[in-house]
């Protein structure tokens, strides 16, 4: 078990036996995985791994064909992206899904706007609330009168991750929160993601790029054609063990130094 | 090729030209006026062009434009394309269109007609009281229901937008035409044609000012509560000057339209008409409609779905029922607009409307409606029909050929959208 999932504490989610089938292709074929306060879980492998979809049946955007969700000890069923939001799991996508048109605290309230009492849109109320929240998170953050397609990439990200926080979120779920980004936003980002770990939020980290991964994970979950090869503890494997999971699963006591130098060809 | 190697060389040997620092600056300062007011850049641009507008058809015309006269009713005419291009402007902005309309417009003034011609006086008897609230409510009704069916089959079955009120162009107008053979319908309920603003269809000289009144304590007052607000979070504050240059040009925009409005005395009196009831109709409406746009969830809905439908959908929003109610919306507008062009007309013929799908597209368009969605705002589709019915009376007043009128009013809205677009890009 990793060195920062305290023994005592039961896991913020646990995933157990999940499998999802498309046609005849088991593209998620029991995997169990769980994820602590204040852990980052990275979950990685090659395109078509399933890591997308085993995720997606947390987000809600996927239902899972057998399996057991369990959120702080509780079983659940999540059949849609509000089921899991009431479980205190936010998605951050890929595509960031903002609407582009408008500014940054519409954005962050989108669809859970706070109100006056008459029942109108409060927007300096939550102006106010997104200050504070960038406050937090990206004091850096300024423009919050402007729409959001004048931000930059990782102000963006700024804006999609204070969405997802700003309503009690335990569980986070990123899928490529730096893909697109330059190097100063990436800083940026993975500064956030810092900071959200501190608070005791456990984030599943879905990645491709593995300094990301080693910089930012406390553990690696690593996937090959749906299955789990295994979870890591990232101070106990170099990269190029973890890359001869993602390619090849092997285990990091299996992997020989042939192997190791067939990654390098 | 030759770009790349020559870069270096010219970028290492001389420093990099600094731009001529006067016109930057003088644009700089502009902006910045422009930033302190909160102004948007477009509408107070739409205005300019507006206000040329009048003044180059005043020249034209010899003096006849800017007139108590004709600007009473230019205020007049353009009351129903502006009721109808209010709500276009939230169907264009969920990234829809309705091309219906003008059918639409000749079936439920058709509907309200009939009923208050042939059906209602057997019921009631003629001339009574209740007459026109029964006509407009069913009129309201329907109309919201007809929007309501093909918003439906746009949000539900997923057909275009464009495709189903293409089809609904044809068939309402069919139906119009089918409703009563063909006949014109007539004479209406002398109540219900003051909503369209005939000879007593006016609010009267001292009622408008009252109304004038009301709106500048009503500028004021948001001003006010905009600063208490901003004040109370420690948000910056807009400047007082600011404040107060808003304030005194928006009260003293109010009270010359009160004025020019109340010079135009009724024919043979010197009773001043002020505002026709169409107009106060438009002004209600447009109100109405920007406190939807901006201060409700369904108006942000609205915008959110025309900035990106997913991130909609992700967030919780009930995407097609928002898509639903914005055509319902629409519906109602034109029921509203029905009621004001058959109370002028005083009759009901099953070509009302024509052509108004397309003056009233061009009025929310020309306000600075994006066709691409998540662009628009209710006073710029305003002063867009605004725009598009002071150029069609004013080439009628410079005595221009109809044919000729259609290829302004076409070279126009073409030009407005390129500026549009342009300025647009350059902001990004």
């Amino acid at each position: 078990m990793s060195a920062t999932a305290t023994e005592q504490t039961t896991p913020l989610v646990q995933m157990n036996d999940i499998r999802v089938a498309f046609g005849g292709v088991h593209a998620v074929d029991g995997v169990s995985i769980d994820l602590y306060p204040g852990e980052v879980v990275a979950l990685v492998g090659g395109n078509g791994a399933g890591k997308t979809t085993l995720i997606k049946t947390l987000s809600g955007a996927h239902r899972a064909d057998s399996g057991q969700i369990v959120v702080e000890g509780t079983p659940v069923a999540i059949s849609n992206p509000r089921d899991a939001r009431d479980f205190g799991i936010e998605t951050i996508y890929q595509t960031l899904a903002l609407a582009d048109n408008i500014d940054a605290p519409s954005n962050i309230f989108l669809g859970r706007e706070l109100r006056t009492r008459w029942g109108t849109l409060d927007d300096t109320a939550m102006e106010n609330e997104t200050r504070h929240l960038m406050g937090r998170l990206n004091p850096r953050f300024k423009n919050f009168k402007v729409p959001v397609q004048s931000l930059s990439g990782g102000q963006r990200q700024s804006v999609a991750i204070a969405r997802a926080v700003h309503f009690d979120a335990k569980i986070l779920i990123m899928d490529e929160p730096t893909a697109a980004l330059g190097p100063a936003e990436t800083d940026e980002v993975r500064q956030l993601i810092r900071q959200l770990r501190q608070e005791g939020l456990g984030i599943f980290l879905i990645s491709h790029d593995i300094h990301d991964v080693f910089d930012l994970a406390d553990r690696i979950a690593v996937m090959l054609q749906g299955r789990l090869v295994g979870i890591v503890n990232k101070h106990e494997v170099t990269q190029d063990e973890v890359l001869a999971m993602i390619i090849a699963g092997k285990q990091p006591g299996d992997v020989t130094q042939a192997d190791l130098n067939g990654l390098h060809r | 090729m030759s770009d790349v190697s020559a870069a270096p060389t010219a970028g290492a040997a001389t420093p990099v030209p600094v731009p001529p620092p006067e016109p930057t600056r003088r644009r700089r300062s502009t902006t910045g006026v422009m930033r302190s007011m909160e102004l948007d850049p477009r509408l107070f641009g739409m205005l300019v062009a507006l206000a040329i507008i009048w003044v180059g058809f005043n020249i034209g015309s010899g003096g006849t434009f800017l007139t108590a006269r004709n600007l009473w009713n230019l205020s007049v005419q353009t009351a129903p394309v502006g009721i109808m291009a209010t709500g276009m402007v939230l169907v264009i902005v969920s990234r829809n269109i309705d091309l219906s309309v003008g059918s639409m417009l000749a079936v439920l003034g058709m509907a309200m007609a009939i009923l208050q011609v042939e059906w209602i006086p057997s019921w009631l008897g003629l001339d009574h009281p209740l007459t026109w609230v029964i006509a407009l409510g069913a009129g309201v009704v329907l109309g919201a229901a007809i929007g309501a069916f093909q918003g439906a089959i746009v949000a539900y079955a997923a057909v275009p937008a464009f495709i189903v009120t293409l089809g609904g162009l044809l068939i309402w107008r069919g139906v119009a035409w089918a409703m009563a053979s063909g006949r014109t319908i007539a004479p209406l309920d002398p109540t219900f044609r003051t909503i369209g603003g005939g000879a007593d269809g006016t609010i009267g000289g001292p009622a408008t000012w009252v109304l004038a009144v009301l709106a500048c304590v009503g500028v004021v007052a948001l001003l006010v509560a905009s600063r208490r607000r901003r004040r109370k979070y420690e948000f910056a504050l807009r400047p007082l000057w600011a404040d107060v240059v808003i304030g005194v040009v928006g009260t003293g925009a109010i009270l010359g339209a009160a004025w020019v409005l109340n010079s135009y005395p009724k024919p043979g009196t010197d009773e001043a008409q002020g505002l026709a009831y169409p107009v106060v109709i438009m002004i209600a409406v447009g109100l109405f409609m920007t406190f939807l746009a901006n201060r409700t969830r369904f108006g942000r809905y609205v915008f959110a779905i025309g900035g990106n439908p997913e991130a909609a959908e992700l967030g919780g929003i009930k995407t097609r029922w928002t898509l639903v109610k914005t055509f319902m919306l629409i519906g109602v507008l034109v029921a509203i607009a029905a009621a004001v062009t058959t109370g002028r007309l005083n009759a009901a013929t099953s070509g009302l409307g024509q052509l108004n799908e397309l003056y009233v597209i061009a009025a929310a368009v020309i306000g600075g409606t994006s066709l691409s969605g998540g662009i628009g705002t209710i006073p710029g589709a305003l002063v867009g029909a605004l725009v598009a019915q002071s150029l069609q009376s004013g080439m009628v007043l410079m005595g221009v050929d109809a044919p000729l009128q259609d290829i302004v009013v076409g070279v126009v809205l073409v030009v407005a959208v390129a500026l549009d677009t342009v300025y647009r890009r350059r902001v990004k």
